[in-house]
């Protein structure tokens, strides 16, 4: 159990890993609570406060609130984790081959992402989205947020393969005969794997902010009870002048903790993989 | 007379997470007016923390735990923050070690010598200032125009120049220079060495040098301190420790240097330096010395002894001045 | 040397803008249907007072795009339009140009941007220093939590908690618009201060958030330089505290933060939009987002145009500066 103890210390992973979990429990337990066919339109009575029947209360369109919350969270987080993966395994690929191979491959890889990530993601996305807006479903986001989450993982692991590339282990692994694939699955890849947890994390929590942007514009999947469109709902429907609070709320509520604890998990990470000195009181 | 810089029993710890790293431990040294006192030692031996502690520039996780610091009579231990911040550079002054970092890469050379004297009571014309700067520059042997560049333009005997400037803008009355030298090459060394040596003559300063080069000591140096694991474990003159070691780590030290007449195979000194944090019983020194004797082993760590005249050393060798 | 770099960057502004005015020209053409198109020939069907306008915005859609012509005269076309700005007719506000529209809106916005980035980088880069410094009072340690958890956040969602507790529970402050409704913009002391009013909240919103995340890195730069060996002489030289923080310290640590300004351009205009966009403030975002909802796509295509365009700008006025603050870069010189 070193990995428990090694939580005890970095504090800040340990916050991630927790409320994480308690997330991810919330998404998938909240199923048996609260049926999702609850979570669509008309489900139930219309504009109800929390009450026994509706912990969560229930909103302008007639869904409840408590199903549509669980089915958000599992949603959005779906959507980020998706991308975020996709642009992970793009990014490795094109970061690798351009950081190993050099030359003129990794020229344009460099100026590709350099020019790429100068644009603001969002803007290319809300272009995009509102192009293919009748046609946008939470998977099909996930693989337009794709597009633009390979750029840092790409940076990331092309930079660390290029310092790694240089180290003494690799080169006594060339000279003791290790052809290039061996070298590149025993030696670069468990080096690489710190980093390419923490870009996974960043790619996820930008996937994540991006699809939350893009529907609270109005560019999502509009039936979907995405994080995001619930919050285009709340102003759509002006939940605020009505006194609607537990509409408001409670999504703002689940994000905030998505976000803090992809953040701190993010914290944690880079703790884990730069060890600094601490200050003794 | 009375040594105008004194070390009584001084010891410097690090708190770390695995326990106290006792880094200088019961030290005692003392300078006298414009003597220059080498200290010497491995890397590692608490010659540079040692150094920091008599400006007590020391910081968490270390502290100074116990002993005193009495410079012209006062005790820097004891006093406020403020009161030191105003002995430093004025009383007493560092030429620090990697002079290549140790000039702040976006001021300017000129405002740089000029904010450490800017900073007192005392208010100065923008003209007086500006004289001084270049007296200090000239005084160095450095043109006066390097007042305008900034740091990165410099080479590093340029740069290690500038830190002496800074170091004597306010007559000090010690300068501790802390191996001002081990970054530059042996043509530059000499130069500098010889700048450290005039300055020191004309000014009538005291000079703690600190290094890990005998052969430049002893040309530099007219007492020599030799520090191991913490502890001083010999002081005397240049002629004593070279001619008439006593310690059997400075006897090794010395014979570990090459010299013109002797051939042969060159040894170095066997086994490592102990760490500080489990440091053996009795002598630090007896797992690596060739004549430990039971008495080393087991009791406490030896006391600085005088033998002969200002020849001071901690062994259990010469307990009865034998 | 310098003007070696200078090309380098406007070379890599020219390839961002050309990029971002390729894809706005190629991806409505990807999809088999022609969104543009698609949506004039709604507009005509569903009648309305534009009938006369549709004639003419058909006739200039068609002149525009050329759609008669080889594709690769109709895209040197609109590289030239491009260039000179022109970035077509709204298809909604007919005949208003998607320029005009944007030049409406931008004062209210470059207003908001400016005084929310002066604000939150100047307080989170000094707060920053002061909890890495270690003779600043212990009480400031504990800000780092919060800060941390604020940053995480995006800032609309705290926008949106700023609404409910200030505006509607306590009605300390309006919930949306730029002036409240009816009041006719006439430069009066009373007007602006019903804007600022109404501009009070966005701008905390984005001020909060962005705040920690400057406070945090500004507070890692200070770590790094604390280690550096200038940090020991400038002690050992006897300096008082203040000199030591701000002319050693927070100088030399401002540099990467200015670093990382220029980095963040993107994130602040994304935020910037999303929280105009929340706040009904008639800035771009709110521009942006009407634009979307009634499928104004000249609109939305000129408005992300010009916005990848100023951030462009705005970064290379920022690598031009940067030279000037850090004396390295300035001069390679090196004196013997």
């Amino acid at each position: 159990m070193r990995f428990f103890r090694y939580l005890r210390r970095n504090k800040r992973l340990a916050a991630g890993i927790a409320i994480l979990t308690f997330l991810f429990l919330f998404a998938t337990l909240g199923r048996l609570i609260a049926p999702p066919a609850r979570a669509y339109p008309l489900a139930v009575p219309a504009n109800k406060p929390p009450s026994l029947e509706y912990p969560f209360g229930t909103d302008s369109q007639g869904r409840d609130l408590l199903a549509t919350i669980v089915m958000g969270t599992y949603l959005t987080v779906r959507i980020g984790v998706l991308a975020g993966i996709i642009g992970l395994a793009v990014g490795t690929f094109l970061g690798f081959t351009a950081a190993y191979y050099g030359g003129a491959l990794d020229t344009i890889v460099r100026w590709a992402v350099d020019v790429l990530l100068t644009v603001p993601g969002l803007l290319v996305l809300v272009v995009i989205a509102a192009l293919i807006q009748r046609t946008l479903n939470p998977t099909s986001l996930s693989l337009v947020l794709a597009l633009l989450a390979w750029m840092g993982p790409t940076r990331t692991v092309r930079s660390q393969v290029l310092s790694l590339r240089e180290r003494a282990f690799v080169r006594i692994a060339q000279l003791s005969g290790e052809g290039n694939l061996e070298i590149i699955f025993r030696e670069l890849f468990p080096n690489l794997l710190p980093y390419l947890g923490a870009s996974l994390v960043g790619s996820v929590t930008g996937a994540i902010f991006a699809s939350l942007g893009l529907e609270q514009l109005g560019l999502g999947a509009m039936r979907e009870p995405t994080l995001g469109m619930t919050i285009y709902w709340v102003q759509y429907y002006g939940a605020f002048i009505r006194g609607l609070w537990w509409w408001i709320l409670e999504p703002v509520a689940v994000i905030v903790l998505i976000f803090m604890g992809l953040f701190f998990l993010s914290a944690g990470l880079d703790e884990f993989a730069n060890p600094r000195v601490r200050r003794v009181a | 007379m009375d040594p105008i810089l004194s070390a009584r029993d001084l010891s410097v710890y690090y708190y770390t997470e695995r326990g106290p790293v006792k880094a200088v431990d019961h030290v005692s040294l003392d300078l006298q007016q414009s003597m220059r006192l080498g200290l010497v030692g491995e890397s590692g031996c608490g010659k540079s923390t040692l150094a920091m502690a008599l400006m007590r520039l020391i910081r968490p996780p270390g502290r100074i735990v116990h002993g005193e610091v009495l410079l012209d009579g006062v005790d820097l231990v004891k006093l406020s923050a403020e009161e030191v911040r105003r002995t430093r550079l004025s009383k007493i002054a560092l030429i620090p070690q990697g002079a290549m970092n140790s000039l702040n890469p976006v001021m300017r050379v000129r405002e740089q010598i000029a904010d450490g004297i800017v900073d007192r009571d005392e208010l100065f014309s923008i003209a007086e200032i500006e004289a001084r700067v270049t007296e200090l520059l000239e005084s160095v042997e450095l043109d006066p125009r390097v007042a305008g560049m900034y740091p990165h333009e410099l080479s590093g005997g340029m740069k290690q120049r500038v830190c002496m400037a800074i170091a004597i803008s306010m007559r000090p009355k010690v300068i501790i220079a802390d191996e001002p030298t081990s970054a530059l090459d042996v043509v530059v060394q000499r130069q500098v060495m010889d700048t450290v040596r005039r300055l020191q003559e004309e000014l009538g300063l005291s000079i703690i040098l600190i290094g890990h080069d005998m052969g430049l000591m002893a040309q530099s140096v007219d007492f020599l301190a030799v520090m191991y694991a913490g502890r001083l474990v010999e002081i005397g003159s240049v002629e004593d420790i070279f001619l008439q070691p006593l310690h059997p780590y400075t006897q090794l030290l010395i014979s570990t240097l090459p010299t013109l007449e002797v051939r042969g195979v060159f040894r170095g000194i066997p086994g490592i330096t102990p760490t500080l944090l489990n440091a053996p019983e009795g002598c630090l020194f007896h797992p690596r010395c060739l004549k430990a004797t039971d008495a080393c082993r087991s009791e406490e760590t030896p006391v600085l002894k005088e033998v002969s005249f200002s020849h001071c050393v901690s062994c259990y060798l010469y307990e009865d001045n034998k | 040397m310098r003007a070696a770099y200078l090309l380098k960057r406007f070379g890599l502004l020219l390839v961002v803008v050309w990029t971002a005015a390729t894809l706005n020209f190629f991806l409505p053409r990807l999809t088999p249907r022609n969104p543009i198109r698609e949506r004039i020939v709604q507009m005509a069907v569903s009648g309305g007072y534009l009938e006369q306008g549709i004639e003419q915005m058909v006739k200039a859609y068609e002149a525009k795009f050329g759609l008669d012509q080889p594709l690769w005269k109709q895209y040197f076309r609109y590289l030239g339009d491009m260039a000179r700005l022109d970035l077509g007719y709204s298809l909604t506000a007919f005949p208003k140009t998607v320029m005009e529209l944007i030049g409406e809106v931008v004062a209210w916005s470059i207003g908001i941007a400016l005084a929310t980035l002066l604000l939150s980088f100047s307080i989170g880069s000094l707060l920053g220093a002061l909890i890495a410094w270690p003779k600043s009072p212990k009480f400031l340690q504990y800000l780092v939590a919060p800060l941390m958890a604020v940053s995480s956040v995006p800032a609309y969602i705290f926008g949106l908690v700023l609404i409910y507790f200030l505006a509607f529970r306590a009605r300390l402050f309006p919930m949306s618009g730029g002036f409240t409704l009816g009041t006719v913009p006439d430069g009066s002391f009373a007007f602006y201060m019903d804007v600022l009013k109404h501009a009070i909240l966005p701008a905390i919103s984005v001020i909060l958030v962005s705040l920690g995340g400057w406070a945090l890195g500004m507070r890692g730069m200070m770590v790094t330089v604390e280690g550096e060996d200038y940090m020991i002489l400038a002690e050992a030289k006897g300096l008082k505290s203040r000199r030591i923080f701000f002319r050693y310290a927070m100088r030399n640590a401002l540099l990467p933060q200015i670093t990382g300004l220029g980095l963040s351009l993107g994130y602040l205009v994304t935020g910037q939009i999303l929280v105009e966009s929340l706040f009904g403030f008639p800035g771009i975002g709110a521009l942006l987002n009407r634009s979307i909802f009634v499928y104004d796509y000249n609109a939305v295509l000129g408005i992300t145009f010009m916005l990848i365009l100023s951030i462009g700008v705005v970064t290379l006025i920022l690598d031009l500066i940067y030279p000037l603050l850090d004396p390295r870069i300035r001069t390679g010189r090196k004196v013997r």
